[in-house]
């Protein structure tokens, strides 16, 4: 017993510490389980790296055997165009969340609050292969706001239209496609945000109405303060889901060289590129495909243990 | 701040009660603006437009709401209305995008599949484009199927459940009865959580690595063969287990302690009190937990796509040749038709078809969880 960690529990004035084979074998599997998770998480790194050396063998002797021409060239665009679909899926998907979260919290009639978190928890469980499928088939409903956007805003770089002067005719553009992405990442934030409002200390809620303060005082005094550093890990954890989304993007984009303008066919995402080119890749290509996705997960790795670090540091705060 | 006095607000006259909109004030409104839009939109456009006139009615309904609350409540009161209006609004708009795709699915998954069941029996092996041109035109019948793809869900999604529950729940067990608070019990809750954030198309390529590493030690150009089903089995597992882990573990703690301590107290081993006290307490949140991480991954996309292909042909050899599954045949369909053009069609019915059966496979997976969780609960655990 003493090899298995001694835990608060563990009878510590035994006369004669008793050693089983079964604990043994027991605590055993359990470490190695534990063990092996820490494996594979080194692992994904390791083998990531190790299909990718190709890549980076290319580039110190022949970086124009690369797709663009060298590694950062052909990289660079694709992350811009990941991180520009996330950041307005974020901008779009944030606001709602949180008035979902707070309806859901603190205003919806008691009893059917349950029923409404079970129906955004629905949103989560659809597939995210019908979201792209749905988006698909509804683009096109997104034309006309496209052209008024590009005749009335074009001045404005992401609503510019092409050369032509006009825009993408299927509406399957960044928009559309950070839109649908929006909508699959709003249950992920939601049900963070509402965890963190339905933590809220009553009795500060109660003081404040007791005062004399409106519902919505209440939750701008009480509730918003307290739950604003968990509503910026919600944030950034929905960003990290936006940045690896595939699908959505996959099959709503039609995608292309790099563009500022959100309204036009063209641009691609990391996550998007590698699932269209997969298939057909072979030799370098595939090298280079797997060497992107090790900087997709590079960068969403940094962007969730951001949101782990904000929430560790709030919850000794909060204590 | 306790001493101020409230200032009688406008025209209540110094009155105990203040001046206060009538009951149902709110729908009144809504209703008012609803209409006075559907006129102004007609008299704009001269038709029926539907995204214009919900903006003119809800940019009406704020501005009427305010000026009403404001004049007979006052600032603060308006102010109130008005937030809860929006967050109100915001929940009724999310709802909007769920109730179309369901719909939607409904709709042009529903039909296909009540006129030609046979989608779900045949596989997509021999098909031509020119069936789906016969389809299109009236002239056959829908040919092909996704029965390959639902046999290939079902054995990915078993082996990827068989791999990854019994880690996740042994390290949930480790986490919870053996490591305290010690060094690696909090690296492995770290880095489970950081699992969690894993791009599913990275796992995929994690698993294509993995298993195209071993198999070119054995043959150079074997590469290629690590597309297979275990393959897509283990990319599932990659984003199984933290899921199972972090259920697991949450349920595992909820077992009360004296539980523990009573076997302890009557000589029970450690690892028997776990296996038949512990377990079998927390067995239906366990249960639901692992339900909950069936149906999240096994609507996964990207990360069968990169492993297992896309097959066309029934295969049950996980170990060897390309797979299909549900969401990846819905991609391969809408994506790659049989038949380009007019008779893409064909395709695109056969995917909403896929689509409406995977949704109802999750729908019913997640219910089930509900059910577990709360008809095998322990009596008493309330």
């Amino acid at each position: 017993m003493a090899t298995s960690a001694p835990a608060k529990s563990e009878p510590t004035a035994q006369s004669r510490p008793v050693v089983r084979i079964g604990d043994r074998v027991f605590s055993a599997l359990t470490l190695a389980a534990g063990i092996l998770i820490l494996l594979t998480l080194a692992g994904v790194a390791i083998f990531l790296l190790i299909q990718s050396w190709p890549v980076i063998g290319a580039q110190t002797t022949d970086p124009e055997q690369i797709t663009g021409g060298g590694f950062f060239k052909y990289v660079w665009p694709l992350i811009l165009g990941t991180l520009i679909s996330a950041v307005i899926a974020l901008i779009v998907a944030t606001p709602f969340a949180l008035g979902i979260a707070l309806f859901t919290s603190h205003m919806s009639p008691r009893r059917l609050a349950p029923f409404l978190g079970y129906t955004i928890d629905l949103l989560a469980a659809i597939p995210s292969v019908v979201y792209g499928l749905w988006g698909l088939a509804l683009a096109g409903n997104l034309v006309p706001v496209y052209r008024w956007l590009a005749e009335n805003l074009g001045w404005i770089p992401i609503f510019a239209p092409d050369a032509e002067g006009t825009v993408s005719q299927t509406g399957r553009t960044m928009l559309t496609a950070s839109l649908v992405l929006a909508i699959m990442i709003l249950p992920i934030i939601t049900s963070l945000v509402r965890e963190v409002f339905l933590q809220t200390p009553r009795l500060q809620e109660e003081a404040a109405l007791a005062l004399g303060a409106t519902r919505w005082e209440m939750i701008r005094m009480a509730v918003l303060p307290f739950g604003a550093s968990g509503i910026s890990s919600a944030i950034m954890l929905g960003l990290g889901r936006a940045l690896g989304e595939t699908m959505a993007v996959a099959m709503i984009l039609s995608s292309g060289a790099f563009t500022w303008s959100l309204v036009v066919t063209g641009n691609q995402t990391i996550a998007s590129e590698i699932a269209q080119n997969f298939p057909e890749a072979a030799g370098l290509r595939l090298s280079e495909l797997i060497s992107i996705g090790l900087v997709l997960f590079v960068i969403t790795l940094l962007v969730n243990m951001a949101a782990r670090a904000i929430v560790a540091r709030t919850t000794v705060k909060g204590n | 701040m306790s001493n101020t006095t409230v200032k009688p607000e406008q025209g209540s006259k110094l009155s105990l009660r203040a001046g206060k909109l009538p009951k149902g004030a709110t729908w009144m409104v809504a209703i008012g603006s609803i209409i006075v839009a559907i006129v102004l939109g007609m008299l704009m456009t001269g038709g029926f437009n539907i995204p214009l006139i919900a903006l003119l009615a809800g940019v009406l309904n704020f501005i009427v709401l305010y000026a009403w609350s404001r004049t007979v409540e006052g600032k603060r009161k308006a102010t109130d209305r008005v937030a809860t209006t929006l967050v109100t609004s915001s929940f009724v708009i999310a709802l909007i995008p769920l109730i179309s795709l369901l719909w939607m699915t409904l709709v042009r998954g529903g039909p296909v599949i009540l006129e030609s069941p046979t989608v779900l029996s045949r596989t997509m092996e021999g098909m031509k484009g020119i069936y789906d041109q016969d389809y299109v035109a009236g002239e056959g019948e829908l040919l092909g199927g996704f029965y390959h793809s639902i046999i290939g869900t079902v054995l990915i999604t078993l082996a990827a459940c068989i791999i990854s529950i019994p880690i996740g729940v042994f390290t949930a067990i480790y986490l919870v009865e053996y490591a305290g608070r010690n060094t690696l019990g909090k690296a492995i809750t770290f880095l489970v959580d950081v699992m969690t954030g894993i791009p599913s198309i990275v796992a995929g390529l994690f698993a294509f690595a993995l298993f195209g590493t071993f198999l070119t030690l054995v043959d150079p150009g074997g590469i290629g063969s690590a597309k297979m089903g275990i393959s897509a089995a283990v990319a599932l597992s990659v984003l199984m287990v933290p899921i199972v882990v972090r259920n697991t573990e949450e349920i595992l703690r909820l077992v009360p302690m004296d539980l523990r301590e009573a076997t302890y107290a009557l000589g029970v081993p450690k690892w028997k009190t776990i296996v038949r006290i512990v377990l079998p307490t927390a067995i239906s949140g366990i249960l639901s937990g692992i339900t909950i991480a069936i149906a999240r991954v096994i609507g996964e996309t990207a990360p069968i796509m990169v492993t297992a292909g896309f097959a066309r042909n029934l295969n049950w050899d996980l170990f060897g040749g390309w797979m299909s599954t549900l969401p990846t045949f819905i991609y391969d369909s809408q994506m790659r038709p049989t038949s380009p053009g007019v008779a893409a069609a064909a395709s695109s019915d056969r995917a909403w078809a896929a689509a409406l059966v995977l949704i109802v496979l999750v729908m019913v997976l997640n219910l089930i969880a509900r059910l577990l969780a709360k008809y095998l609960a322990p009596k008493g655990a309330r």
